[in-house]
């Protein structure tokens, strides 16, 4: 079974957001990480390899630093990377697709795997226009998978409860929380990925062009959200405070 | 000159930082309010690899050396100094010196589970009158046919409680002075062992320590590591390598002192400013910053060195002296940033306070490695010496 896991670096779940002189997101001094839900992908990706004795190959979009997330997949597991820098000034949903089914269209494989939505955008399409590009089946938010033979049997989340679903392969699949609990790379792990292949390649290896990734959604403005205003503590003997309180809360706060 | 870390020790050290956050933050407080040991944590340690960076592949290890060893101990301290104890006394206790100076079959024996954490190992060297001066130790050992029989008494020893096994020194030929000392490995369900925990200490709640007493313990002959009369040698290289694993202690204690600092700093408000804003906190903060940076990098330094294969001492001693004050420094300046939520057990401070009084004391008091350094320093005794 041969599996491809999209990965992406995120900013750190703790990292303190700023814009800066443009209105952009600021990215200096920003700790990385790898995609939480795409390191759920890595870790599937890795347990239905130790079952099937397959293979599995992480891809990436980014700058240099992003070798550093295909670094930690190879050290979890993975067999090859394949980092691929398209050097645009400007990207969306669709320049990524368009470029990462390039790059797996080349490969051969079984199985896509991703996480749901990367933390940063959120914008949760890139797999699925991936799977639409190359007419493949998608699940998405899936929080337990099974490989049958040339079968997938993945259990989604859904609203009130789950959904079990049957797809041929080859398929996309997207990695909710709760399919697993990925595993730390290990010493060894870390000095074998040294070892491992790591392919780079630009725009003009998957034969494209800027014009043909051109976005089709731009971002207008970022702005923070504004921050909260102070507390206000209602004074008084209890059955007039209250009182108050409900006051303002019609009044004031309109939220009753 | 590089003082860039390579790729792979960038991603131990954020390996370490992950373990350290997500497995044992979470219940630091509680775990070292109860003094609580946590035996899980070693083998996950050993699953990890940690406990094999300094030991080759083919005894379950990975050979990753020195500053490998030095960034987990700096990591594991940030977050619970009690844990890089029991990480340093086990990789660098028994784990090194078996492989350094065991036979192939001690090798076999012990290395596989040291460095898989299946086996703890403790060190035993300093005695109730025998501390800085290490060679007036009194424990003896007899060869009586295919065993030493072991008598005396040790004192301080880490993990004491708790281990598997211990290195221990004791004198085969007390008449020869430091040259008649000798280094065992000895089981510790041995018959004629008594271990009694020392339960009330200052800090490192979680790392159990106590004395062990041997009344005619036999230990098998082939358990004595190099040849009679090398335990003084072996003791000080592996002091050597102790040190070093404090050094990069303190540092992380110091570091966990300043990550308190600054976060309290920016939140903590009087006068109607961030305290932080005040020039005297500022004072503090820029202090904090270099000493754990020049600690750090003298900790670097030291293990770079061994990595190198060449004598260390000197630069051991500068780091583990200089860390260990730049710890005690730091975390009295977090103290007094934190002022009175400092002096409570509501913030991790007061730990911080606590522990970092260990790492002037332990494997050379901050005086003895004044002495190594100027007596260097002055052409009395050379610390770098390569035997």
């Amino acid at each position: 079974m041969k599996v491809v896991v999209f990965t992406k670096q995120t900013f750190d779940t703790e990292a303190k957001i700023t814009l800066d002189d443009q209105g952009k997101i600021n990215p200096e001094g920003v700790s990385l990480i790898i995609n939480p839900y795409d390191e759920f992908a890595v870790e599937e990706a890795l347990r239905i390899k130790e079952k099937t004795k397959g293979e599995v190959t992480v891809v990436s979009m980014g700058g240099p630093k992003a070798q550093d997330v295909l670094r930690q997949a190879l050290a979890m597991g993975a067999d090859r990377a394949v980092l691929i820098t398209p050097e645009l000034e400007e990207m969306d949903e669709y320049t990524t697709a368009t470029i990462l089914a390039r790059a797996v269209s080349r490969m051969e494989y079984d199985l896509i795997l991703g996480g749901w939505r990367a933390i940063d955008d959120g914008s949760a399409q890139v797999a699925g226009r991936v799977a639409e590009i190359l007419g493949l089946p998608v699940v998405n938010m899936v929080i337990k998978l099974e490989i049958d033979g040339g079968r997938a049997l993945a259990t989604r989340e859904i609203e009130g409860g789950s959904e079990v679903v049957e797809v041929p392969l080859p398929a996309v699949i997207t990695a909710q929380k709760g399919l697993n609990e990925p595993r730390y790379p290990t010493m060894k792990g870390i000095m074998q990925a040294k070892k491992k292949p790591m392919e780079k390649l630009a725009l003009s290896d998957l034969g494209l062009t800027a014009e043909e990734v051109v976005p089709k959604v731009r971002a207008l403005k970022y702005f923070l959200p504004s921050p909260r205003a102070q507390g206000k503590i209602v004074p008084g003997e209890p059955a007039e405070a209250a009182a108050a309180l409900v006051r303002l809360l019609r009044e004031e706060a309109k939220v009753i | 000159m590089n003082f860039d870390l390579p790729e792979e020790l960038q991603d131990i050290k954020r390996l370490a930082r992950d373990f350290a956050v997500s497995e044992v933050l979470p219940t630091v407080d509680a775990d070292d309010k109860a003094h609580r040991f946590r035996r899980d944590l070693v083998e996950k340690m050993g699953e990890l690899g940690f406990l094999g960076c300094v030991i080759p592949e083919e005894y379950g290890g990975n050979g990753l050396g020195y500053l490998a060893l030095a960034i987990l101990a700096e990591e594991i301290a940030r977050v619970h100094s009690s844990l890089r104890i029991i990480f340093a006394a086990n990789t660098l206790g028994p784990a090194i010196t078996i492989w350094r100076h065991g036979s192939e079959e001690l090798k076999q024996k012990y290395l596989p589970g040291l460095t898989s954490g299946k086996l703890l190992g403790c060190f035993a060297m300093t005695e109730p009158n025998a501390g800085s001066d290490v060679a007036s130790m009194k424990a003896r050992a007899v060869l009586e046919g295919d065993y030493y029989i072991l008598n005396g008494s040790k004192m301080w020893i880490s993990l004491a409680p708790v281990a598997d096994i211990a290195l221990v020194y004791a004198y085969t030929d007390p008449s020869q002075r430091a040259k008649g000392m000798s280094a065992f490995i000895v089981d510790m369900k041995s018959e004629g062992i008594t271990v009694e925990a020392i339960t009330e200490k200052l800090g490192n709640w979680s790392s159990p320590v106590g004395t062990i007493t041997f009344e005619n313990c036999k230990v098998p002959k082939e358990n004595l590591l190099g040849r009679e009369g090398q335990g003084f040698a072996i003791c000080m290289q592996q002091l050597d390598n102790t040190r070093l694993a404090s050094a990069a202690g303190a540092v992380g204690v110091a570091q966990a002192c300043l990550d308190a600092a600054i976060e309290y700093a920016n939140t903590r408000e009087q006068f109607g400013q961030p305290i932080g804003r005040f020039q005297m906190i500022q004072d503090m903060i820029a202090q904090m910053c270099v000493d754990i940076e020049a600690a750090r990098l003298l900790t670097y330094r030291a293990a770079f060195l061994k990595d190198k294969g060449v004598p260390n001492t000197l630069e051991t001693s500068m780091a583990k002296l200089f860390a260990s004050e730049a710890a005690n420094k730091c975390a009295d300046y977090a103290l007094r940033i934190y002022s009175a939520y400092g002096y409570s057990e509501e913030y991790p401070v007061a730990r911080f306070f606590r522990d970092a009084k260990y790492y002037q004391i332990v494997e050379g008091t901050s005086n003895i490695h004044k002495l190594i350094i100027s007596q260097d320093a002055l052409g009395y005794r050379k610390a770098n010496r390569s035997s």
